[in-house]
């Protein structure tokens, strides 16, 4: 829970390296042979820092090194004896390292994950000098693995379809990239635990079968642990979907804990339906602890889990108010909202900021299932979704989430699959878009003008 | 079951006192068995570490019945008083005796998890037998440098034997090692999110010496006039009393002293006086009463009646109308637990409601004693960690401020009356 930044305290120079307060900058570095993770690893949890507001980019040494060649034609570029190969490798981590600092030193930066092999320890030292210069505290993530399984699976998931191989068949690109992994077989020097107990790292063995962990130094690294401890790669599908159509909805009005119209139970009805026709094993289903979700779930048959931190965003004062009186008694907040919808709190109620401090332990508890449906609200659902979709703040609030329709995401690759599927009932529309004129002093029907029909 | 594993004085009963707390209060109904003690039940009187010897057949069977009776009141724990994790604090140092464990977990079903401490540093290993050892039933009669003695007889009585989890042979069990108390960790198949959260909070928790200052806001406005919630900001006393505080943090001379304060204007403006860098936090908020917030008790009686009684029936898990419960508080505080674990020194100024809270589970408070807890206006309570505990300072900083502490009354049925209902208002002092 990043409570938003404290002032970066300021670095000053000595002898060539900067003092490291507590809240200095964080370099995440990969560490492992290919098609072991990494890149999966690192841009997960790139997402995950950043949707929980910690800004943290990645910066992939590949993308580099084929930004610089242009054309990828074999194995032998990798080869340890090819010195030409060797150089560019270099270059382009350097480019990536002064990016990095960029990243960090200059531009707000919090965390940078550096995505590599960096499989020797002359590459590591190098990396920590760096880091031991500008003043930025290093976690490696290594990933070890040895399960030929694991690794074929790997190479066909996201190594066929990268840029490298988009003129080789499945075949060639296979035999390829089994060749490149046995160029860096010889000189992979893994973290061990007596000449590297100094420094701060993970070390994940088997796809998270086991972990080890040595010096956790601060909260940022303890998180990004138990994050990475918490996830896994097994295949499954968590369909997202708001609760059936309420009384509050078709009356206009926002929060409150009505009950399903008619056409909200036929909704719940089509649910379970469609549920069954998936044939999932073993599904999960979360509702909040509000009536209209309940319902919903009821209508299933199926257990059901209810979690507090999934209800509704709490409106404060404007609690079952419509667009209209929000507009009539609290113009003033209503264009604030406006003007910045991520941020904003209801008097006496929350924000969509509050919202994914309080929905992170659900994030958490979804990494670690398998297949689950979550029946919650608008704000939360977006919450969500922008969470598995990899949505900044400032589209969160407006991510279309409508009522009656299932969101199936299915992780694939690097990120998520997306499929809508309307049960075909109609409901009211919930969505209202940012209108054109935020400020203050604006008109009310310039307010109203994009407030969607009810009652 | 949550197995441990390890040499005497690896900090295991630490362990399992801490985690058996913690998920308590988390709402697990956990408990620890600790079979030194059931070995101190069937031995009165403890002569020397000779008892330990691998030799000493009489002394073995003992132990071993020990052991059996432990696991046999988890199977009781688990099967009558619906508990839910059960710890098992023994050595456990034999392959031999944690196959006897999985076997009986097997046959009933329960799922085990080991955790492991390994530490070989012998500072460590000393301050340790200092720290517990010392004040041991068993050791009550010698001086210190005799009891030193004798534990580490004790210890070399466990070596030769000890078989610490392998992680080749024993890849397919679910454990935890832990080294150095915490520099480095080893983490093999967690099975579930109780096992998960387990290893964090493992992962989190340290034994560095440091305290931990709990404080209210300073006196509010709304406190004045006895109404509960809202977000006024302070008197002049409260504001008395912000001053008073920082006197008084200056004069404990605390290292890199952390100040955590609610979004709340009271808690805001207290630490403001301090002068020194604080972080809000929006989860130390105070609870929120819903439709009772900006309340006087007398309103509450007059318009809210029923919920007024319920709320005394079970102030623990009742809920205000669109509010929040004490049990909903406990897990908005999980994180804060969490970090204040993680830290060394710091300052909380908080809420009563959040206050209780937060000392219930330093102090291994239950959940019905929970909301009775005392937490005063103008009064820091100082928590220092010490052996399997908390030692609790309560100092009050002198300045007058009104009382907010409502007991429970006699009469906690719906039939009764105002009066019945309002006979434990906190009155001014």
């Amino acid at each position: 829970m990043m409570r938003g930044c404290s002032s970066r305290a300021k670095l000053t120079q000595n002898q060539g390296r900067a003092v490291c307060m507590t809240n200095c900058p964080t370099l995440i570095v990969t560490v492992g042979l290919p098609a072991r993770g990494k890149t999966y690893i690192s841009k997960k949890l790139t997402r995950y820092l950043n949707w929980i507001g910690v800004p943290t980019r990645e910066f992939n040494v590949g993308q580099y090194r084929r930004e610089c060649l242009k054309i990828y034609k074999s194995f032998e570029f990798f080869r340890p004896d090819n010195e030409e190969g060797l150089k560019i490798r270099r270059q382009c981590a350097s480019a990536a390292l002064n990016d990095v600092r960029q990243y960090l030193t200059e531009d707000g930066g919090h965390v940078a994950v550096f995505d590599a092999t960096n499989t020797t320890r002359e590459r590591r030292e190098t990396i920590l000098q760096f880091a031991e210069q500008n003043g930025y505290k290093v976690f490696f993530v290594e990933s070890v693995c040895e399960d030929p399984d694991v690794i074929q699976e790997n190479i066909v998931q996201v190594k066929l379809g990268s840029p490298d191989y988009t003129n080789c068949n499945t075949e060639e690109a296979v035999e390829d990239f089994m060749k490149r992994i046995k160029c860096y077989e010889n000189s992979y020097e893994s973290l061990d635990e007596v000449l590297d107990r100094d420094l701060s790292y993970i070390k994940i063995m088997d796809v998270g079968q086991r972990y080890l962990v040595n010096r956790v130094l601060d909260h940022i690294q303890s998180r990004i642990v138990y994050y990475l401890m918490n996830i896994h790669i097994t295949p499954r599908s968590i369909y997202l979907c708001r609760h059936g159509e309420s009384e509050l909805n078709v009356k206009g009005r926002i929060g409150g804990d009505s009950g399903l119209t008619t056409r909200g139970k036929e909704f719940a009805n089509k649910l379970s339906q469609f549920i069954q026709d998936q044939g999932i094993s073993d599904l999960k289903v979360w509702t909040s602890q509000m009536k209209r979700t309940i319902q919903t779930a009821e209508a299933l048959k199926v257990p059901y889990e209810q979690w507090k931190v999934l209800n509704e965003i709490d409106a404060g004062v404007c609690e079952e108010m419509m667009y209209e009186e929000i507009q009539e008694n609290y113009p003033l907040e209503f264009a604030l909202r406006d003007q910045d919808k991520y941020r904003y709190r209801y008097p006496k109620g929350e924000s969509y900021e509050d919202l994914v401090q309080r929905l992170e332990p659900v994030i958490m508890e979804l990494e670690r299932q398998e297949n689950v449906l979550v029946i919650c609200h608008q704000a939360v659902m977006r919450c969500l979704l922008a969470y598995f979709l990899d949505k900044p703040a400032e589209e969160l609030p407006y991510l279309k989430c409508p009522l009656h329709a299932v969101l199936k995401l299915t992780p694939v690759a690097y990120g998520c699959k997306v499929e809508s599927i309307s049960l075909k009932v109609d409901a009211v529309n919930t969505h209202r878009e940012k209108p054109e004129n935020v400020e203050v002093t604006r008109m009310s029907e310039e307010a109203l003008l994009t407030v969607p029909v009810h009652q | 079951m949550i197995v441990m594993v390890g040499l005497p004085a690896r900090g295991k009963t630490y362990i399992s006192t801490k985690l058996t707390r913690y998920l308590n209060w988390i709402g697990v109904p956990t408990k620890m068995f600790n079979v030194g003690q059931y070995r101190r039940q069937a031995v009165k009187t403890y002569k020397n570490f000779e008892f330990f010897r691998s030799d000493n057949e009489e002394a073995m069977q003992i132990r071993k019945a020990c052991a059996s009776a432990a696991l046999k009141d988890i199977a009781t724990y688990f099967t009558k008083e619906q508990g839910q994790v059960a710890v098992f604090d023994a050595t456990n140092t034999t392959r031999e005796r944690r196959v006897v464990i999985m076997s009986f977990a097997k046959e009933r079903g329960y799922k085990v998890f080991f955790v492991e401490s390994i530490c070989d540093d012998p500072e460590i290993i000393i301050e340790n037998i200092k720290q517990v050892k010392f004040g041991s039933p068993d050791y009550v009669d010698r001086d210190i440098d005799e009891a030193i003695d004798d534990f580490i007889q004790r210890i070399e009585c466990y070596k030769a034997s000890y078989i610490p989890i392998d992680d080749d042979k024993d890849r397919k069990l679910s454990y935890i090692k832990i080294f150095d108390v915490g520099s480095r960790y080893l983490v093999n198949r967690v099975q579930d999110h109780i096992q998960s959260r387990i290893v964090y909070y493992l992962m989190n928790i340290h034994v560095t010496p440091r305290s931990i200052y709990l404080s209210r806001h300073g006196e509010s406005e709304l406190n004045l006039t006895g109404r509960i919630g809202g977000d006024s900001g302070l008197s002049p006393r409260g504001l008395k009393y912000a001053a008073a505080l920082a006197t008084f943090i200056k004069g404990q001379n605390i290292k890199d002293l952390k100040v955590w304060t609610s979004h709340m204007k009271r808690t805001v403006q207290t630490a403001e006086v301090l002068g020194v860098q604080y972080e809000q936090w929006k989860a130390l908020n105070e609870i929120d009463a819903g439709v009772c917030e900006e309340l006087t008790y007398e309103e509450i009686q007059e318009k809210f009646p029923t919920e007024f009684a319920l709320r005394d029936q079970d102030k623990y898990r009742y809920r205000y109308p669109k509010g929040e419960s004490y049990e909903d508080l406990v897990h908005r505080l999980e994180p804060v637990i969490m970090e204040l674990e993680r830290q060394e020194n710091v300052l909380v100024i908080c809420h009563q409601a959040i206050m209780r809270c937060l000392l219930a589970y330093f102090l291994d408070k239950a959940a019905d004693e929970l909301p009775y807890l005392r937490c005063p206006l103008h009064t820091v309570l100082k928590l220092t960690p010490v052996a399997y505990g908390c030692k609790m300072e309560s100092c009050f900083l002198n300045i007058e401020a009104v009382n907010t502490h409502r007991d429970r009354p006699v009469n906690v049925s719906i039939s009764r009356s105002p009066e019945e209902a309002l006979q434990t208002l906190p009155t001014d002092i």
